[in-house]
């Protein structure tokens, strides 16, 4: 807004990126589309999707480092860039929100009124059951799983993810200071942890699967676990790659002590899959 | 890394447009061309989602199954739904922000571009995969636009196109919505304080906030419908311990801000027309402001009206109840500025003009049904009747759409550089608003009388008022061909050259520049005293 001394706003010129890229979410949804319905097809072209999605993503990003090289971008530009990453990652938070409310509504309405807490409204619901959560539904009763216990692997892994949250902080902090070397010290540390947090979910998910018997069709608690953990791994799985690709960028040199957006963009991203994190724990490990 | 793809001499802009088809509508990054696209791409899904209403006025024209089998008339009304609710209103109203934001703050063009292009296409690949369902075994959706489960899941192969395309037009609207916020808020000319936006910008602010907030989860609630038919989750099964009412929580907290998502654009317009035809300011402009806040707020704690019969604790009924009708007062409250606008003013009626009076009567119309609506124990008698689909169609129809029209018709000299014929454009009112209403006042007295929503066929007493109904809806239909041809001969340039500011009384930095709009305006940002 304030251009007292006015630099033109930058406008790309036509670019191919954006069609390209909605033939790959298009090859995306088609294919999956096809896939789940069991068409030949399916798998092909979600694949050829998903292909032209990633190179469309790694040439979009591509012209964007490189206009920002070439001295394209005004600080108004900048500005730009930091409100569609805050709006973002809103819409990131209201996504996960939807799950949230599932958990709570199941919790505090749909089982207490299914599971026989007041016995005039369950038993037209389900008569004679009785439910209390963690569970995997009244049509599953003879089901044998055991819920994920808080204080194992999930609570070092909880320890996992909040150092990582530190050790972004500090290569944040080094960053305005223009340490590289201590930056990359700590990217480098971040994306280990991050990595490490995945493996260890991997592993949790085999346990849970094989020993604990606890599925996707495990009842609400297994839809619930899944589903919450699941969509949180794919975006520590997203953060690691951002954080990956700044490393590289760090130690390309591209980003200054004044200007690192794209490595604040990608911090902020871990800060939030890092909250999410806490509120799953909180909700479905612990309570 | 050296290696620039484009200028690096920025200040060099081409005043030229690109040539060739490709560069300049496929790859473009003007704000002026995609938002002819959503435009354009919006007028025709309104024709594919008119084509559908036809069908079902064509069957409910006389008791009897008599053109469809009802497996096929659930699918108009679920296609008919999802189109003009996410095919043309939501892309109409996403295309005149694209055209008339960045002018009317005096922003070279959308914060960004690019992803502006991708917004809009991925709009086409959204649809079409949603119109593909028609051709596939079983048939298009036909659940009802809303996808409540367990029905949605019997879907035939339909179903995860379905879930697809709706993801796929939700990210174009998350992006957009992005990109207009961005826009609004980094992109302002100096001077341009937040409480000197045109009110049509301020909207558009409110309206992208609610559209970040809410269509991420009506994303996940879909998701939710897919894992359930394809991975055993039980998130709307009682067997596994989840609810199918649950899906309707979910669905109606994006689905009641969505309402507002539909409309709030529309009162942008309405308040920049009346001023313009009145030839006075907009009356009360602050609290035209704080309306359409509040009423973003209270969106988010109402959705439970949609589910009173549904069932839910009294306490909750309540709730809900006192909150909806808590809406009124804030939508009273721009009523009243409208009104008092046009008081004492030197009205005259072009068409923009008779369209936004048309929409402050009619749309107050539809909103003092959705006050019975909101009393709970009438509701109980009014839910899934006519009288609904009586309720929302005047918000829509007369309401959104009307304001669409308007809007048209007001900034097409703008976009055109000529004048379009203001004899074709009163016909083309008159006989939408008379249809409009032919079409949709008897619904009110049907769905009083019982006449339930969503059925082919219906016992003969109804007959009289559904005949009235399809006579005016095959009307509506016809006249708005009266609308694309206005359109066209604007578009080949037939009609008296536009001048920068054709209307009187408008007022706004859009009419600074000349008609039609050069392809890069505001290079430099105006000064806004
Ligand atoms: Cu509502």
């Amino acid at each position: 807004m304030s251009n007292e001394t006015h630099t033109p706003y930058y406008v790309p010129e036509a670019s191919y990126w954006p069609i390209v890229g909605s033939f790959g979410l298009l090859g995306l949804g088609l294919g999956a589309a096809g896939y789940l319905q069991g068409l030949a097809w399916g798998m092909p072209v979600l694949l050829l999707g998903a292909a032209v999605t990633v190179v469309m993503t790694v040439g979009w990003f591509a012209d964007v480092i490189r206009e920002r090289a070439a001295g394209l971008y005004s600080p108004q530009m900048a500005r730009s860039f930091r409100w569609g990453m805050i709006w973002f990652i809103f819409s990131e938070v209201m996504f996960f929100a939807a799950f949230f409310g599932a958990l709570f509504y199941v919790r505090v309405f749909a089982v207490p009124w299914l599971g026989g807490e007041d016995p005039a409204t369950s038993r037209f619901l389900w008569d004679g059951v009785v439910l209390s959560w963690p569970t995997a539904g009244p049509g599953f009763l003879d089901l044998d799983f055991t819920p994920m216990a808080a204080w194992g692997l999930p609570a070092v892994n909880t320890l996992i993810l909040l150092t990582s949250g530190v050790t972004l902080a500090v290569a944040h902090h080094a960053m305005r200071h223009g340490r590289q070397g201590r930056v990359l010290v700590f990217l480098a540390a971040t994306i280990v942890l991050g990595a490490l947090f995945l493996g260890i979910q991997i592993y949790e998910y085999g346990h849970a699967w094989r020993d604990l018997g606890l599925r996707p069709d495990t009842g609400i608690y297994g839809a619930l676990f899944y589903m919450l953990t699941g969509f949180h791994g794919l975006h520590v799985w997203i953060g690691v790659i951002m954080l990956a690709v700044m490393l590289v960028r760090v130690w390309a040199g591209h980003f200054t002590a004044g200007r690192h957006f794209g490595f604040e963009a990608a911090a902020w991203y871990w800060h939030f899959v890092d909250v999410v994190w806490l509120g799953l724990f909180l909700f479905v490990y612990v309570l | 890394m050296s290696s620039v793809a484009t200028h690096p001499d920025h200040g060099a802009h081409a005043a030229a447009k690109p040539r060739g088809f490709l560069r300049r509508w496929v790859l473009t990054t003007s704000h002026k061309d995609i938002g002819t696209l959503y435009l354009l791409f919006s007028l025709a899904m309104f024709f594919i989602g008119g084509a559908m209403a036809m069908v079902i006025r064509a069957e409910l024209f006389q008791p009897g199954m008599d053109f469809v089998d009802p497996y096929f008339f659930n699918q108009m009304t679920t296609v008919h739904g999802l189109v003009m609710v996410f095919g043309a209103v939501m892309p109409a109203f996403v295309g005149l922000a694209n055209w008339m934001v960045p002018l009317q703050i005096g922003a070279p063009d959308m914060a960004l571009p690019r992803m502006n292009n991708w917004s809009f296409w991925l709009l086409p690949a959204a649809f079409s995969m949603m119109l593909v369902t028609f051709f596939l075994p079983g048939g298009a959706p036909a659940a009802g636009w809303t996808m409540y489960p367990p029905l949605v899941l019997q879907t035939g192969m339909a179903f995860p196109f379905l879930i697809f395309a709706v993801h796929i037009a939700g990210i174009s609207s998350i992006m957009g919505a992005i990109n207009i916020i961005a826009t609004i808020l980094n992109l302002r000319a100096p001077g341009m304080g937040l409480l000197k936006m045109p009110l049509f910008v301020w909207t558009w602010l409110v309206t992208a906030f609610l559209l970040i907030a809410v269509i991420p989860v009506l994303a996940g609630a879909i998701t939710m419908l897919l894992t359930d038919q394809y991975f055993g989750t039980s998130f709307f099964s009682a067997a596994g311990g989840g609810d199918p009412v649950l899906y309707q929580h979910i669905f109606w907290f994006f689905g009641h801000p969505e309402v507002y998502i539909l409309i709030l654009p529309a009162f942008g317009i309405v308040s920049t027309i009346l001023p313009a035809f009145a030839r006075k300011p907009l009356f009360g402009y602050t609290s035209m402001v704080y309306a359409v806040a509040s009423i973003a707020f209270l969106s988010f704690i109402v959705w439970g009206h949609h589910m009173f019969t549904v069932g839910m604790p009294t306490a909750g009924t309540l709730f809900f109840m006192f909150a909806t009708m808590l809406i009124a007062v804030p939508t009273g409250v721009k009523v009243f500025n409208w009104l008092a606008t046009l008081w004492r003013g030197a009205l005259t009626f072009e068409t923009p003009m008779l369209f936004a009076l048309a929409f402050v009567v009619l749309f107050t119309i539809g909103g003092l049904s959705g006050i019975m609506l909101a009393i709970a124990p009438v509701d109980f008698q009014y839910h899934d009747t006519y009288f609904v689909v009586a309720h929302f169609h005047y918000v829509l129809v007369s309401g959104s759409i009307f304001a669409i029209m308007a809007a048209v018709y007001f900034w097409l000299p703008k976009w055109t550089g000529v004048m379009y014929s203001e004899r074709l454009g009163k016909l083309h009112f008159w006989t939408s608003v008379v249809a409009m209403n032919l079409v949709f006042f008897p619904q009110h007295f049907l769905g009083l009388a019982g006449m339930p929503r969503r059925i082919a066929d219906y016992p003969v007493e109804f007959m009289e008022w559904n005949m009235v109904s399809s006579v005016g809806a095959f009307a509506y239909g016809a006249a708005q061909l009266i609308f694309v041809w206005t359109v066209i001969q604007c578009m080949r340039g037939r009609g008296k050259p536009a001048p920068a500011k054709p209307w009187e009384g408008a007022e706004g930095l859009e009419w600074t520049v000349p008609s039609p709009a050069p392809h890069h305006t505001f290079h430099e940002p105006p000064k806004v005293v």
